[in-house]
This record gives C-alpha cells, structure tokens and sequence, in this order.
C-alpha cells in the first residue's frame, strides 16, 4: 500500500471514528446549508466525518510520501538567514508547495473566505500528521491558526482583505508575543504601539525575540498601547502586515525544528491595525490565540512521539542480541509497551480537550446568532468554557512531557545507534525537546491547570465517568479508578487552603495526578469499544494508577518543610 | 490560446512491492497480490496537461483502458483537477498487447473529437515497453515527441519541448496536434487537492453503483443515484467497443500479435571482481571505465 501517515495509524483513525462532533458541526454548518453554495462542504453529519477523514487522508499520504522522506534534509539544511531575509530549507519549500496545492492552508477558515471550516479536534489531528513528518514544518503550517484569531477577532476589513490569501495559501502567519525580557511574564511587554489621533493610524516600535515564523507575511503583533501602563492591561494585539519597516534581525541556532526560523523582529514605527478592544491584547486575544497553539503543541508532541515509537518498535525487532531480537525481551517489551499506552493516552486526551474547545466555540456562535438563546445554552457554554480552560493546560502538560518522555525512551531502545545522527530518533529527541517549553512551558500549565483544578472544575466529569457502566470485565478497573477519582477530591482539598508558596511546590503532584486520572478514565471508555483498547487500558492502569496514589499521598502530607530548604 | 489536452493513463500493480508471494511459479506474476496504483510517469503526464491548463487554459480530459476497477485511476485524476475522465472497457478489449491497446486509445480519441495535445507516461512499471504513447501517435497520424521533460513554449500551432536522455537533452520543435510522452524528470506531480477529493469522492462508473448505493444510503434508488451524479458531473463514462468505430479484429487477444512464448529467470551472477586502489590514479582509471562503459558521462 502507498505510505500515508492516517491510514497507517489505527489508533488516530480509531480517534475520528469515536469522535461525537454532531451538536457541533450541525451548529458550524448551519443545519447543512452551507453546502448549497460551498460544493465541498458537507450535507449530513455523516458526509462532514467522511470529509473529514478524507481530509486526513490527502494530509497523510502527502506527510508520508512527500514530508518525512526529507525530513532528516530539512533539519540538516534548516533555516537560513542572509542579508536579512529568511530562507526556508528547500524540503521545507516543496512541502509548503505540496500543502498549498492540495488546499490544506487556511482549513479552519469559514467556506466564505475558502477555508474548509474545520472543528479544531480535527486540526489537531492534522497537526499531529504534520509533526509525525515534520515538526519543523508544522510550526509554520501551524501558524496558519493566526488567520483563525484574524476571522475571531479582526474588523470586516482586515478579513476580507486576508483571510481569503491564507485560505490559498499565499499568507503565512506569526504571533509575535515574547521579548528579550517579557517570555513567561508577558505582562511586561515594552514594544510600543501609538496612535496618531489625527490620522487614526496605529504605529508600533520594538523588538521582538523568539519568533517563530516570524519572516511571515502577516504578523499578530502584542504591544503596549497605554502609555504610562506596567502591566497586561496596557497591553493590545496588532495585525501587521510586513514591510520594509519590519526587520529580521538574526535567527536562532537551535538544538531541533531546524527547519522552523526562530526570529528575532525589530518594527520601527510599522503601521498596525488593532485587534478588537484596546487592553484587551494578552487578556483576550493573546491568550485565545495561545490556548490554540497550546493544543496544536501537545499535538505536535505527539505527532514526533508516533514517529520515534515506529522507530524504536521497528529497530527493536530487527535487531538481535542474545539470539533474539530485543523487542522479545521483556525489558524492552515493557518499555515499548509504556510509549505505545502513553502516546494513545495523549491523543484521547487531546481529543476530549478538542471536543470541549469546539463545543465552547459553537455555543459561542449559537447564543450570538439566537435573540433569545435558551439558558440551557448558556449552562452548557458556561460547562465547555470550564473544561476547555481546565484541559487545555492539562493537556499541553502531558503531551508535551509524554512526547519527552517518549522520545528519550526510544532513544534508549536504540542504544548507543541512537546517539548517533545517522538515526532517525537522534532528531525526534533534539525535535520534542522545545514543545514543553514553548507555548508557553509545562511550568505555567501547571499553574494555569492549577487554578481550575482547586476550583473543582472537573469533579463533574470525573462523576459521569465514574458513573457510567462499564461492563463485568472491566468493573474492577472502574472501582481502582472510582477509587482514585475520592483520593483525587480528597487531595484536591487538603492542598486547597495550604498558603499559596504551598500550592505552587506541590501543583505539579496535582496536575500530573489529574492528567494521569483524567487519561485512565478515557482510556477505560475506549476499553468499551476495543478489543485492544481493553487490554492497553488494563497496561495502562497497572503502570499509572499506582503513580497517581503516590502523588495522592505526597499531596495529602503537603509537607512544608521541603519549602524551608528554598528559603 | 486555450489548449484541448487529453492524458492516457494506466493502472498499474505497485511493482515496487513485489514480493515472493507476488510471482506465481510459472514466472507470472499475480495482479490480485498487489495494490494497484496509478502509473507513476503518468502522473507527471497529467501535471503537465493540468501546468498546459493552468498557463494557456484550456482543458484536461483523462483516458483509461481497463477493468472497472480503473476507475479509481480516473478519481485520482479528478482530485488532481482533470475536467473529463472516461473508462474505456470492454471484455473485448482484453487481453490486449502494445497494438492492440494503443488501437483501441486511438478510436476512443477518435470519438473525443480535435485535441491539441496527448500527454502519455513514457512508460508503464509493469510491461516497461514504452510502445503505448507512440503507436498511438502512429495510428492518429501525429508528430510524437518522447521522453518530453518540459515544455519551452507553446504558441501559434507550435511546441518547443526538451527532450531529456541519459546524456543529455534534446530541444525539438513540432507543430500541433501530437503527442508527448513525459518522463519522471518533468516535474513533480501535483498531490490531489482537498477540495475536489470530497466534491468527487462519489465519481463512478455505472458499474459502482451497488457498492455506491450501499454506502450512501441516502439514494433512494440507482436511477436517483445516476440522475444526482449526472447532474454534479460526477458520472465515469464507459466506453465499450459498440461506443466506438473499430474493426473488432483489432482488439484484445485477436487483435495482439504479440505471444508470450516462455518466461526465463534471469539471474545476474558475479564472475569477475577487479580491485581498484585508493589513490587518485585508481579513482580516475575507475571514472574512466565507467564513461568509457556508459556507466556514467
């Protein structure tokens, strides 16, 4: 069979399968009236999943048969910066070519501006067969998200003029946040944007650091509006659209994503375009555009994840030591079977995060389309607003310390060939190392999941699953779980009303606890479904429930004194 | 000037996975154990009628010769933006050699009408004769230019082409219509668009229709189905022998004068090996042999 990254990937196609998008492509869609105008837009429900998995598939034979094969050029070309002017790797060009051809750009766009109007679970996944090929790449196909915050949140104007050049692929996009001394404080944002009262025109000067894709033709730009201000509510967003005024000053050498120019961008009085409401930019905007981007990270963990586990499985059952091949070894065995539980664990996890993320963003179109919207929808926005805010981190967390994790393992079923560059799993272990770090570090999804979870934002759903049936055989799995679930509450509560320096030494025992809890109730779900579901699930819980009753413990101690020690 | 552009294609068994399950005993090989793919030099073919189309205008219209299962052939050539895609199939057309095969292309383009251009593969992974493209020419009285690898210019009933070899290349101009037959080195072939994949992933031939209806149960019935698929322009023709103008003496097994008389395993076999020495003197004496032998140059 010809290569393609979707078709041979039962568990990513066992993902779409399950999906129930229905409330929310019927709300996307317009009850299906946007096909009358729009020919590949969907008639049913049942059309839209086939899309979709069309969609999929275009995406996976091109990542398998025109991406990966030169993805090792690509990250030993990278990036290149001449008089300043980005240059991308030529396998970084003929890929971009190849997406753009297939329409693959500006996905999640709506039909009017030539998008394919996407849900966001189904981006991920996209995103993820990107990053499986390339992870360089998917973070410049990935910045494509821009001209979603764009449609959100821009006037009439802007998208008219923009969105229809992203949707063919003409536009690329950058979010241009970080500055030398504003990474994680984003608060402290210097680059300045004036306005001129007469004219009406903004002008933003500064530098920027970090930028990924930051030669983009379209950059969303944050800068501070409110002279005078210190902190994030002096802070807007900005369209700009590059011009002589904005310089590229260097690109970075990085350890991985070679292929992804990282920028540093000086703007010297650039024209700018607000975003939506002054002071509104890191509140609002910013953070919606990175809790998009965070979910596309954990996706891109994943996608190197795949590719390093299919290198480590592969290699170690071709190689023979001891006159087997290693992967008969139990050792080897069990860490092979650890990657594989991890890696499908993530995915389910990004998949419920996509599910609540599009759910919030349909109900928000509903009750801005109804005069007199039901409170019930209300209710249900206020619910997927919760769990979006509460699983995005979690899951930004775990894919991207899964993918790390993942990647050091296969690296180690190498052995010492895997050390070296010639090695497929040298790259994926340089590749995976950033996605804990960028989108913001594992640190701040800590602190981000935190907050929720000591707000018992998923006590709700961690009762529905306790509550649904799971069948005989697999009843003591729910009990351990429901077991885990009162340990959880329990935890949850003792560290609640520890002094804040408390929290924050132990959130990390909470978090990873509740994405290890979360993780095994989604894997139990799926138990009901699959043979090989059932027995990944039972692996799954053997390996993690212990580990998810000694953060418990950790966490009911609280023990302050670890904290004297930091004094 | 807009350019009428017709594509001949084949599908084809993936010969790049054969494996030893794949030959039978006799030397033969079993078609069922392999994926059938779309001939790889015919996909740079169709780029360049679709790069014709996209400069010039025009249309692109897609011939096949096959069993009903072609038609998967004619979808990819859909997703890629091909206006028109026929099946041409007949149980007569079987078992047809080179001859027979490019007669029968050749009526099925009669029955087209005026065309500017035949873009073919420069040959197929399973016969490798590369005969196809050029008997066709042959037989519809056209000037054929093989082994095209670009196209220089195209105006006022002229084409300049370059003509790419193991050695060189070759610039010839001819007037239209005629014939390509494109090589690997031509371009890189288009991956098929999103867009057309789902607005065509309903394309069919008649023949489908069953396994259609079955999945989309939504059709009431294979008269609704047609009427629906004629309408979206999403109905494979098939064009069978009494479609045509033929002399049924030329098609198929009658029509073949090729037999196959006995099939040898060739099986290359060292007998000399030479030792070159590491030194600049050895390499060169090496290059040289090698150009001398046509290896490399």
């Amino acid at each position: 069979m010809a290569e393609n990254f979707f078709l041979d990937n039962p568990d990513l196609q066992f993902r779409l399968q399950h999906l129930d998008l229905s409330e929310i492509v019927e709300i996307k869609e317009q009850g299906y009236r946007n096909h009358a105008q729009h020919p590949a837009a969907p008639r049913s429900y049942a059309d839209a999943m086939e899309n979709y998995r069309l969609v999929l598939e275009v995406l996976g034979e091109i990542c398998a048969q025109v991406v990966a094969p030169r993805a090792a050029e690509a990250d030993e070309q990278g990036a290149q910066f001449h008089d300043g002017q980005v240059e991308h790797a030529a396998a970084t060009q003929d890929a971009l070519r190849a997406l753009r051809q297939a329409g693959l750009t500006g996905a999640m766009l709506p039909w009017q501006y030539g998008g394919l109007n996407l849900p966001e679970t189904i981006y991920q996944m996209m995103m993820e067969l990107v990053a499986r090929a390339e992870p360089g790449l998917m973070t410049i196909i990935g910045l494509q998200e821009t001209s979603s915050a764009i449609n959100e949140f821009a006037d009439e104007d802007t998208k008219a003029r923009l969105l229809p050049r992203f949707a063919r692929g003409e536009l690329t996009g950058a979010m241009v946040l970080t500055e030398p001394d504003a990474g994680s404080d984003l608060g402290s944002v210097q680059t300045k944007a004036v306005l001129d009262e007469a004219s009406g025109q903004w002008h933003l000067s500064g530098v920027k650091r970090f930028i990924t894709n930051g030669c983009a033709d379209v950059h969303l730009v944050l800068a501070r509006s409110e002279e005078g201000s210190a902190d994030a509510r002096g802070l807007s967003m900005f369209v700009v659209e590059r011009d002589e005024t904005v310089r590229i000053r260097r690109i970075e050498n990085k350890m991985g994503i070679h292929a992804s120019p990282t920028c540093e961008v000086q703007y010297t009085n650039t024209p700018a375009i607000l975003v939506g409401k002054r002071r509104y930019g890191l509140m609002r905007y910013a953070m919606a555009l990175m809790n998009g981007a965070r979910l596309a990270v954990g996706a891109q963990a994943v996608g190197i994840a795949e590719a390093a586990y299919r290198e480590a499985a592969t290699y170690a059952s071709q190689r023979v030591q001891f006159k087997q091949p290693i992967a008969a070894l139990p050792a080897v065995g069990r860490i092979l079977l650890g990657m594989r539980g991890e890696i499908e664990a993530a995915r389910a996890l990004l998949a419920e995060t996509g599910y609540w993320v599009d759910s919030l963003k349909a109900y928000e179109q509903r009750l801005a389309e109804s005069e007199m919207p039901d409170p019930s929808l209300r209710q249900r926005q206020k619910q997927a607003a919760n769990l979006a805010e509460t699983l995005t981190p979690l899951s930004k967390f775990y894919a991207t310390e899964m993918g790390n994790r993942v990647c050091y393992q296969a690296m180690q079923i190498h052995g010492g060939v895997g050390y070296m560059r010639e090695f497929n799993v040298e790259r994926h272990f340089r590749d995976v190392r950033v996605t804990n770090i960028y989108e913001g570090t594992s640190q701040l999804q800590i602190v981000a999941a935190t907050g929720k979870l000591l707000g018992h934002a998923l006590d709700e759903r961690l009762a529905a699953w306790a509550a649904a049936d799971y069948g005989p055989e697999l009843a003591p799995l729910r009990q351990s779980l429901a077991e885990a679930n009162a340990l959880f509450l329990q935890a949850t509560d003792v560290l609640k009303p520890q002094p804040r320096p408390v929290i924050d030494f132990y959130a990390v025992d909470l978090v990873q606890m509740a994405a290890s809890l979360v993780c095994a109730w989604l894997l139990l779900q799926d138990a009901r479904l699959d043979e090989r579901k059932r027995l990944l699930a039972r692996a799954y819980l053997a390996e993690y429930l212990p580990h998810i009753h000694s953060a418990g413990q950790a966490l009911l101690a609280a023990d302050a004194a670890a904290l004297e020690l930091l004094a | 000037m807009t350019y009428r552009s017709i594509v001949l294609v084949k599908q084809v068994p993936d010969t790049r996975h054969v494996t030893g399950e794949v030959m039978t005993a006799d030397g033969t090989m079993n078609r069922s154990a392999l994926p059938a793919i779309f001939n790889p030099e015919d996909l740079h073919a169709l780029e360049m009628a679709l790069q014709v189309k996209e400069q010039y205008g025009g249309t692109v219209t897609v011939l096949t010769m096959g069993p009903l299962q072609a038609t998967e052939t004619l979808r990819q050539a859909l997703y890629r933006g091909a206006d028109q895609v026929i099946l041409v199939s007949d149980r007569k057309f079987a078992g047809a050699d080179t001859q027979a095969t490019s007669y029968t292309l050749k009526c099925a383009i009669d029955r087209l009408g005026a065309f500017d251009l035949v873009f073919c593969g420069r040959q197929a992974i399973d016969g490798d004769t590369a005969q196809v493209g050029p008997q066709v020419a042959e037989k519809l009285g056209v000037p054929q230019i093989t082994y095209a690898e670009s196209i220089l210019s195209l105006a006022d009933g002229e084409i300049v082409v370059q003509r790419a070899f193991e050695r060189g290349t070759e610039i010839v101009q001819c007037t239209l219509p005629c014939l390509l037959t494109v090589t690997a080195s031509a371009n890189q072939p288009r991956p098929p668009s999103v867009r057309q994949r789902i607005a065509c992933k309903e394309a069919a031939a008649p023949g489908e229709y069953p396994a259609l209806l079955q999945k989309y149960p939504a059709y009431a019935s294979a008269e609704a189905l047609d009427a629906d698929l004629a309408r979206r322009g999403l109905k494979i023709p098939v064009w069978g022998a009494a479609d045509l103008t033929v002399d049924e003496s030329l098609l198929g097994l009658g029509g073949s004068p090729t037999q196959v008389h006995k099939i040898n395993f060739v099986v290359l076999e060292t007998t000399e090996s030479k030792e070159i020495p590491p030194t600049p003197q050895g390499i060169h004496g090496l290059i040289e042999e090698l150009v001398r032998e046509y290896v490399i140059g």
